[in-house]
């Protein structure tokens, strides 16, 4: 649509669908997702710190959720948009510096930012269950 | 708005969007450890780690930054796919209220943490 406008008329670059698909791509598309998703889950963390402070009964409730295997796949999920978008802003904030922009560069850090993200998710995970003992 | 006064809102969107960055980066991986520490234990026991006064306002710091850095993202990412002004207008406002929510919602539960009751 090279007619589109956006509401002040300037004219907008092309639709995503124009790109090739590579690496550098699905994660600059995926930090924003993660993003998204972080800022939605921040209920999560709010809804904790808030039972926790709130009546005993309730606290075990929540508790309960959080434990359920529905609860454990968006704690799963949580942690690792957590990680992916830590380790994407963290290769934000290095080319904010002027560096690390030669194509072969960008697609390393986008493979080290999943690589990461997967990897650390992993690491706090097997530190939870340590923490608790049984599954 | 005038293209001065854009000038200056961009720059401090920038900078606020940097330095939340930052300080998330240093926040979460140390917040993490309480949190994971808390996997499992009745509320007693995830009372007595945030009763922790250095966690506590560890997670104050988290908070206001996150609010603030979560507010900042959200907004370019309305105002990149909408694109009429009312429903944007709306949007904006609705992102504005929903971080302030959170902060004190968050803040709230922490002071009653805090203070015991």
């Amino acid at each position: 649509m090279a007619e589109a406008r956006n509401a002040d008329n300037r004219p907008l670059s092309p639709h995503l669908q124009i790109y090739h698909v590579g690496i550098h791509m699905l994660m600059s598309i995926l930090h924003r997702i993660t993003g998204a998703a972080l800022a939605v889950g921040t209920v999560l963390l709010a809804w904790w710190l808030w039972a926790a402070a709130g009546p005993e009964d309730y606290f075990d409730w929540v508790n309960g959720i959080a434990a359920s295997w529905p609860g454990r796949l968006v704690l799963l999920g949580y942690t690792w948009a957590l990680m992916h978008h830590l380790f994407g802003g963290l290769r934000h904030l290095i080319w904010d510096t002027g560096i690390g922009f030669e194509l072969s560069t960008v697609r390393r850090l986008s493979w080290l930012t999943l690589a990461c993200s997967i990897l650390t998710t992993l690491l706090i995970w097997i530190a939870a269950y340590g923490v608790r003992g049984a599954p | 708005m005038g293209a001065k006064r854009l000038e200056r809102v961009g720059a401090r969107h920038f900078w606020h969007q940097r330095a939340t960055a930052v300080a998330l980066l240093v926040l979460v991986p140390l917040l993490l450890v309480p949190v994971v520490a808390t996997v499992g234990s009745d509320q007693a026991g995830v009372r007595a780690v945030l009763g922790n006064p250095l966690v506590a306002a560890g997670f104050a710091v988290l908070i206001a930054a996150g609010v603030v850095h979560m507010r900042l993202g959200m907004q370019v990412i309305i105002e990149d796919y909408v694109h009429q002004p009312g429903p944007r207008r709306l949007l904006l406002a609705a992102n504005t209220v929903f971080a302030v929510i959170i902060a004190f919602g968050s803040l709230a539960a922490l002071l009653r943490l805090a203070l015991g009751f």
